[in-house]
């Protein structure tokens, strides 16, 4: 003897934030289709289907902020070499001319941005940005710049100051900045 | 539920009906899923959505329905689709229903042995119409293989688009991704918590890392980590109360726990070298991460009340990007073999390692909470991609995603339906 498989005419309304599935064939023969959007909880609504299971509400940040400035005609970029966060003698005059302004004007912060080339993996990449601006930090306070004036953090390898993968790009983007806030 | 067809059970089983599941080189099933009825007129195509999950699975073969008209009601001719060697067929309806909402309903049959292995009803607005099919090829996943399927699961990445960065959160398929945050700065390290609710992530927009646990739904945010310096690496502890965070706050790039609702950070391990990328253990108990102590970066495991670290991965000059798998019995990581970034997965009891991709620039590897499938980011014929694989690297698929360079998924955990 077959089994007649009933399949009832079902609308059903769903609890709030749930939405498992109903058995096929534990349903009972109910026909709510007039009444649905009555009394509903908030996984359903009426109109167009109500609302979403799965809602993102979205959040903007709106443009960053510019940066100060620093002593007029100083270059703000020390350049590093692959895998290297030593800093090289040719950078050591614009240290100590950025390290003389901030000795003279103790109100002013700085932030030092170390960055990478685009080799390697993000978080550790972040982290050897680090090394570099922590090593310029280093330099200008053995120059004798208060620790409360500069920070030190790192972009990691996120903000290339140039595109390209070859070696001139890449030489580019291992730096550390010095950017007045 | 076993509703057994008299007239059609005294067919004899013609092929075992099974599925293996455990080692390396799956035996794919092969299944046909027949278009739904009613679903030419509906925003989407039920059957192709729940024939794609389960083709990436790596566990299904689709079969083609050829023309089929079927739908949950139907007792189909199980000879028919036993000729086309299918074990498994699916069927079903979607109707939209007079307060515009739509009523998907679908059945499963054991081709072999033409049992009808039961199905489900769902009323959805017509933005859950894809969650519908989605769950449907979870319970058909669950069905046939006896483990849970992720295909209703969320996944997180980020997208860099003209000078715009922007966190999303999309469906494990990689469709119906909704904007988080966009800002004119970058976003990294996006983390699920355990519960699926939040997301932790790094974010560049007040021009230094910081770290924010982000409520997806209402967007409301809070500053969890913003100490002098960097900060950085969020990793969830399995109980939700704990985050692991890279902070240089006092110098050199350093592991701290602290509350997932702020506060003061605990120094986890001291060292004067990079020590970054923590993720907890399934249990809760290690913490895996990152150190080039030893002179280059490896992959190194700590109990979570701080310890002498022990080291994990050998092969080698370059292994970062742990990803422990929910089950505890594998770790994925990116390697740097010949200047190339490769995706391995460890098996932690033996210690063997495989190398699961082509590809050269692989990043941020996440496993589905079934262990099962690993998503991570790479690059294809020159563009950013989101991948899953299967753990033995058999079965790829590309997910879709918005446009712009895609990167740093994180693949979220089951959510309480």
């Amino acid at each position: 003897m077959v089994k007649r498989i009933s399949l009832s005419l079902v609308v059903l309304a769903l609890v709030a934030g749930c939405s498992s599935g109903v058995k096929l064939n534990d349903v009972p023969v109910e026909d709510k289709s007039a009444t649905s959007t009555a009394g509903a909880g908030a996984g359903s609504g009426a109109g167009a289907g109500g609302s979403t299971q799965s809602g993102v509400t979205p959040v903007d940040i709106g443009a960053s902020g510019a940066n100060a400035a620093g002593p007029a005609n100083v270059a703000r970029i020390i350049y590093f070499d692959f895998d290297s966060y030593s800093i090289k003698p040719e950078f050591q005059s614009l240290i100590e001319a950025h390290s003389r302004f901030l000795k003279a004007n103790p109100n002013r912060k700085v932030v030092i941005e170390g960055h990478t080339d685009e080799r390697g993996g993000r978080e550790y990449n972040l982290a050897l940005g680090q090394r570099r601006s922590e090593a310029v930090r280093r330099s200008m306070g053995l120059l004798g710049v208060t620790d409360n004036q500069v920070e030190a953090v790192s972009f990691g390898k996120e903000k290339p100051a140039a595109q390209g993968s070859d070696e001139a790009a890449m030489a580019q983007n291992r730096r550390a900045e010095v950017s007045y806030r | 539920m076993l509703v057994a067809l008299a007239g059609t059970s005294a067919l004899p089983a013609l092929a075992q009906f099974r599925v293996e599941v455990t080692g390396v080189g799956l035996t794919q099933l092969p299944i046909v899923i027949a278009p739904f009825r009613g679903e030419a007129q509906s925003p989407q195509k039920i059957a192709a959505i729940v024939q794609a999950d389960l083709e990436r699975s790596g566990q299904f073969r689709p079969v083609d329905a050829a023309g089929a008209v079927l739908d949950e009601t139907s007792r189909p001719d199980m000879g028919v689709w036993r000729q086309k060697s299918a074990d498994a067929l699916v069927t079903g309806s979607v109707n939209r229903l007079a307060d515009g909402r739509f009523d998907v309903r679908f059945r499963l049959w054991d081709v072999v042995k033409a049992q009808d292995l039961g199905g489900q009803s769902y009323v959805v607005p017509q933005g859950d119409l894809r969650l519908a099919a989605h769950r449907i090829a979870d319970f058909i996943y669950e069905k046939l293989t006896g483990e849970k399927g992720v295909f209703s699961t969320r996944i997180a990445y980020v997208t860099r688009s003209g000078g715009r960065h922007t966190l999303w959160v999309a469906d494990a398929d990689g469709e119906n991704a909704q904007a988080a945050l966009a800002s004119p700065e970058p976003i990294i390290s996006p983390a699920w918590s355990p519960t699926g609710t939040q997301l932790a992530y790094v974010s560049f927009e007040s021009r230094k890392p910081v770290v924010y646990v982000h409520d997806v739904s209402s967007g409301r945010r809070r500053l969890v980590a913003n100490f002098r310096g960097s900060n950085s690496a969020p990793a969830w502890a399995p109980d939700g109360r704990t985050l692991a965070v890279t902070l240089s706050r006092d110098g050199g790039s350093q592991l701290y726990t602290i509350d997932a609702n702020g506060g003061e950070p605990r120094r986890l391990v001291q060292s004067s070298s990079i020590d970054t990328e923590p993720a907890f253990s399934r249990d809760g108990k290690s913490i895996y991460f990152v150190s080039d102590r030893g002179g280059a970066p490896q992959i190194y495991r700590v109990g979570v009340g701080g310890g002498n670290p022990e080291r994990v991965t050998f092969n080698g000059s370059y292994n970062i990007s742990p990803a422990p798998s929910p089950d505890g019995r594998w770790l994925a990581y990116v390697s740097r073999v010949g200047g190339a970034f490769k995706l391995q997965v460890m098996e932690l009891a033996s210690g063997n390692v495989t190398s699961l991709t082509d590809t050269g620039s692989d990043e941020s590897p996440s496993f589905a909470p079934n262990s099962r499938l690993i998503v991570y980011a790479t690059q294809l014929q020159g563009r950013e991609a989101l991948m899953t694989t299967t753990l033995d690297g058999k079965i790829k698929a590309r997910l879709a995603g918005k446009g712009g360079d895609i990167r740093e998924p994180d693949w979220g955990p089951f959510q309480a339906q």
